[in-house]
């Protein structure tokens, strides 16, 4: 089937099959930026943001997504132009491999908007989704610290 | 402490913006034209002969391309563990062999236009088994009675002790004084055993390669994997292709901790590809990494150590290990070995020492490397005994090791004895601060204040503190060998081409700080690539905690070639001698004029203007030791009187791995390596139904720690200068692994005075103990 994708502030028509995950279409689209870590909707590696709210892609039917807003982690920004938040997690040492990053980065995102000075309480509870398996957690914390208080200078 | 600019000096990882942006490529984010989707087959039954299969039905599906099976694809025996050659582990293993012998051997592949079509063709692959006795255990399985896995023409390549006809995957045996004689003279001797299970990395990215011919007809792999030079060598070999026409790329690659230190896909792709002349690609679903790729080998040692009242010392010491290889015995010897090589020198002061292990093969999922390699398995055993001997002396297990462990200046005998797959190599201790990482760590825990002090934060909770201090390796010595190689910029940048593998530990931003360091540039100046057969040197990749230690001393050297040339040219330019020149923020500088010349112009003179060449170098890097990074962990825990629950309050490491290069990353390494441990420790562990199928093959069900259940981690960076490293660096990336499960288990003990001699230490079994010991409170 055929529908319009809103990604990134741009207007995709796709083709996919009725089945497809949403991140199976985004990946086979060339956005890799969403990784595949399990199938299950448990390691959040897959997440984006729909409707500005983190969801894990590989549990969203496509079909239902269309016509939504769509955010990836490269939709927040890029190499040249990285987003706060991607600097201060990079700076932080929270990004090892980097395979969980980019999906920690979206749900940073969320939290940040809603709660800009968030408690370690609010950031362990919105990362929670997110499974890790380099850093012990420990930098990704740091890192979400320091990227609030970045934001909310550059705001 | 040395001055020094680049290294000791938390630099941004390289690579980490790319990465947090999503910009950076892993296997699976690579693009192919019309590629094949390829699935494996599995077996079902612990052990089977294949009687018959039949792939007809499956290749007349419309879409499927081609069904790999033993009818079609030739038996070439070789080891999936990627080690320099010739592998110590046994060569036991076929891409497809009529035999299989576990659940979640590969049975067959196929390949197909899509992923369903793939999925499909599986199913229509008749194969009728014929199932075998299994046998799990491993004592039974080496009962002469047990059925056997490898009957056929198995072998080892190198003279080490296999016997198949008795499923003894490996065998160790080591001695020295008189082991008997020392029992004999103890005042007491304490004899436990002690167990762990199987256990899954379980790196986030699942394993993937990609397979395409070049504009020349060569095979190129794209490829998750931790040794890109073994795996080029492995697969030429099992595909019968010359090893020229191959050439293996690691990209980003989503963590391994040992898990892709294993030649598993690579050949599947390339046999794909090869046959067909299409691209393929074969990505694995975390279910299939949890029950088809490799995992930590399951163990028990029996310990039993004599001690003298008076002293405390060991007197006489028996490490018995029993290992279970699984079905093949990638790594079977070597980890083995590790289990006393890495843990045995610590306590250097014992006279009298035995040390025997046998790994053998069972109808279970394949052992492999994994963060710690052994020594992980020998320190749950090591530091709980430890702390057993302490308690019965009555003294403060922090002096038991600070009395009796290894120090700078001092050798043991088992170096020497206990090497990978053949003799040691002789040893002395250069940089030892493990009295400082005892000191700060029992500090940073509060261990005075708490020890034995089963303080109750609420009327049912208990708490207690545990700790262990050990030590591992940096690379293997006189085995393991990196390069580097070097050129210059027209802007008086540098290419730095490595073979080292970074696995997302950093290595890459390493070696640029060191090579940034000998040139006194910022680390930006240096481009890195890695990882590529065809463009960069050898190396034999990211294991045996090398790469800051080997592949860093290798580029050390280049740099200072490098250096050496840019010098000689700068005299031409300043009309100095070159001996005279030193230099300083990217220029040759002349201190005796105050002249110099800035890279670029260095650069541009030496490309286009005089006596023209290429400023490059390469260089190579042997090891003749493996200086043990050491470690004192501390684990303060609370136990929940009622439910059996145990959670850590707070977890202390104290390191010392020499120079830390980049102290960042170093904290970084032992924090994930502390987490994964806690994770084993208390909860995680795979569970095989009496079938010898896995039983938890989710993230769910393999319950895997999010930052809900992150305790308190403390990491102290204890500098010390190993000479023989560069700039004094030593290894991190494995040890930080081993304190955590004797830690907690310690800490329990302290807590609530029972001890747990097998991991995980679940609520269900604190549960039980409590209730059999009487103190069990009741819920109100
Ligand atoms: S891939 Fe979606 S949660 Fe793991
Ligand atoms: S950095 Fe590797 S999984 Fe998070």
């Amino acid at each position: 089937m055929k529908g319009r994708f809103l990604i990134n502030g741009e207007t995709w028509e796709l083709e996919f099959p009725p089945e497809a995950t949403l991140l199976e279409v985004l990946r086979s689209n060339g956005f890799t930026e969403v990784k595949h870590g399990c199938d299950d909707g448990l390691c959040g590696a897959c997440a984006v943001l729909l409707n500005g709210k983190p969801v894990p892609s590989c549990q969203v039917l496509a079909a239902t997504a269309t016509d939504q807003p769509i955010v990836t982690a490269q939709g927040l920004g890029t190499v040249h132009r990285p987003h706060p938040i991607q600097k201060a997690l990079a700076e932080a040492g929270a990004v090892q491999c980097g395979f969980c990053t980019p999906g920690i980065v979206v749900s940073t995102y969320a939290l940040l908007q809603k709660t800009p000075d968030p408690t370690e309480e609010e950031i362990r509870h919105a990362l929670d989704g997110h499974i890790c398996r380099c850093t012990g957690y420990v930098k990704i914390l740091e890192g979400v610290r320091l990227a609030a208080q970045r934001w909310k200078r550059a705001k | 402490m040395t001055e020094f600019k680049r290294v000791r000096h938390s630099v941004e990882k390289i690579d980490a913006v790319s990465l947090a942006t999503g910009a950076a490529r892993f296997t699976d984010d690579f693009e192919l034209r019309d590629p094949l989707y390829l699935k494996i087959l599995y077996s079902p039954h612990a052990h089977a002969e294949i009687v018959d299969l039949d792939p007809s039905e499956a290749e007349a599906l419309d879409g499927v391309v081609a069904v790999f099976y033993y009818g079609n694809v030739p038996r070439v025996l070789h080891t999936t563990a990627g080690q320099g050659y010739p592998e110590p582990s046994p060569y036991d293993t076929v891409l497809f062999d009529r035999k299989v012998r576990f659940v979640g051997d590969r049975v067959a592949m196929v390949a197909a236009e899509s992923p369903e079509i793939a999925e499909e063709a599986l199913k229509r692959i008749r194969v009728t088994y014929r199932v075998l006795p299994a046998v799990f255990d491993m004592e039974e399985a080496l009962k002469p009675d047990a059925p056997k896995l490898h009957t056929d023409d198995e072998f080892a390549k190198i003279p080490v002790p296999y016997d198949p006809s008795r499923n003894l995957a490996a065998e160790v045996e080591f001695s020295y004084g008189d082991p008997a004689r020392g029992f004999a003279e103890a005042d007491f001797v304490i004899e436990h055993e002690y167990r762990t299970p199987y256990m899954s990395h379980s790196a986030l990215e699942p394993h993937a390669a990609l397979a395409y011919l070049d504009e020349q007809g060569r095979l190129v792999i794209i490829s998750s994997t931790q040794v890109p030079f073994h795996a080029r060598r492995i697969t030429a070999m099992v595909l019968g292709i010359p090893l020229r026409k191959i050439r293996v790329i690691k990209p980003r690659i989503g963590g391994g901790f040992g898990g892709k230190q294993e030649v598993l896909l690579e050949p599947l792709v390339g046999l794909a590809t090869w046959r067909t002349g299409r691209p393929s690609r074969l990505v694995l679903s975390r279910e299939e990494v949890l029950f088809a790729t490799r995992t930590r080998h399951e163990m028990k040692i029996r310990l039993k150590t004599g001690v003298r009242r008076k002293d405390g010392a060991i007197v006489a010491l028996e490490m018995d290990a029993l290992m279970n290889a699984g079905a093949y015995g990638s790594h079977a010897l070597t980890v083995l070995t590790n289990t006393g090589s890495k843990t045995l020198p610590l306590l250097n002061k014992i006279p009298h020492l035995r040390f025997h292990g046998r790994s053998v093969y069972t109808n279970l999922p394949v052992g492999g490397a994994y963060r710690g390699y052994g020594a992980t398995q020998g320190y749950f055993a090591l530091g709980q005994q430890v702390d057993i001997i302490a308690r019965e002396l009555g003294m403060d297990v922090l002096e038991f090791y600070k009395r009796w462990h290894i120090r700078e200046g001092e050798t043991s005998e088992v170096f020497k004895a206990l090497g990978e797959g053949r003799e040691g190599v002789e040893q002395v201790i250069h940089s030892c601060r493990l009295d400082e990482c005892i000191d700060r760590g029992a500090e940073a825990i509060g261990w005075y204040e708490k020890r034995g002090k089963r303080h109750r934060p609420a009327p049912h909770r208990v708490r207690g503190v545990g700790m262990i201090a050990a030590m591992q390796g940096s690379a293997i010595p006189e085995i393991d060998m990196g390069s580097a190689y070097m050129k210059m910029n027209d802007d008086g940048s540098f290419n730095l081409h490595v073979g080292a593998t970074d696995l997302g530990t950093g290595s890459d931003t390493v070696l640029a700080q060191i090579a940034a360091e000998v040139l006194d540039i910022p680390v930006d100046r240096i481009i890195v690539r890695s990882s590529d057969t065809d463009l960069t040197p050898f190396d034999v990749g990211a294991y045996a905690s090398s790469t800051t230690y080997l592949s860093g001393e290798a580029v050390r050297k280049c740099a200072l070639e490098i250096r050496r040339q840019i010098l000689q040219v700068a005299a031409e330019m300043l009309q100095a001698p070159a001996e005279r020149l030193s230099v300083e923020e990217g220029r040759a500088v002349d201190p005796a004029t105050g002249q110099g010349v800035s890279y670029e112009e260095v650069a541009l003179y030496s490309l286009y203007q005089r006596n023209q060449f290429q400023i490059q170098a390469t260089a190579s890097h042997i090891v003749h030791e493996s200086p043990p990074p050491f470690i004192a962990q501390f684990a303060e825990v609370e136990v929940d009187l009622q439910t059996g629950e145990v959670a850590v309050v707070h977890f202390v490491s104290a390191v010392d791995c020499g120079t830390p290069i980049n102290p960042r990353l170093v904290e970084g390494q032992v924090e994930g390596a502390v987490l994964d441990g806690i994770t084993h420790t208390l909860f995680a562990e795979y569970r095989f139904d009496d079938k010898g199928r896995p039983l938890n093959l989710n993230f769910e069900d393999y319950k895997m720690p999010t930052f809900r259940d992150l305790p308190k981690i403390t990491t102290i960076v204890v500098d010390s200068y190993e000479e023989t490293g560069p700039f004094g660096a030593k290894s991190v990336a494995e040890i930080g692994i081993n304190g955590p499960a004797p830690a907690i288990a310690n800490a329990i003990y302290d807590a609530i005075g029972i001890r747990f001699f097998e991991i995980p230490i679940t609520p269900e079994k604190v549960f039980r103990a409590l209730k059999a010991h009487g103190i069990l409170e009741s819920t109100p």
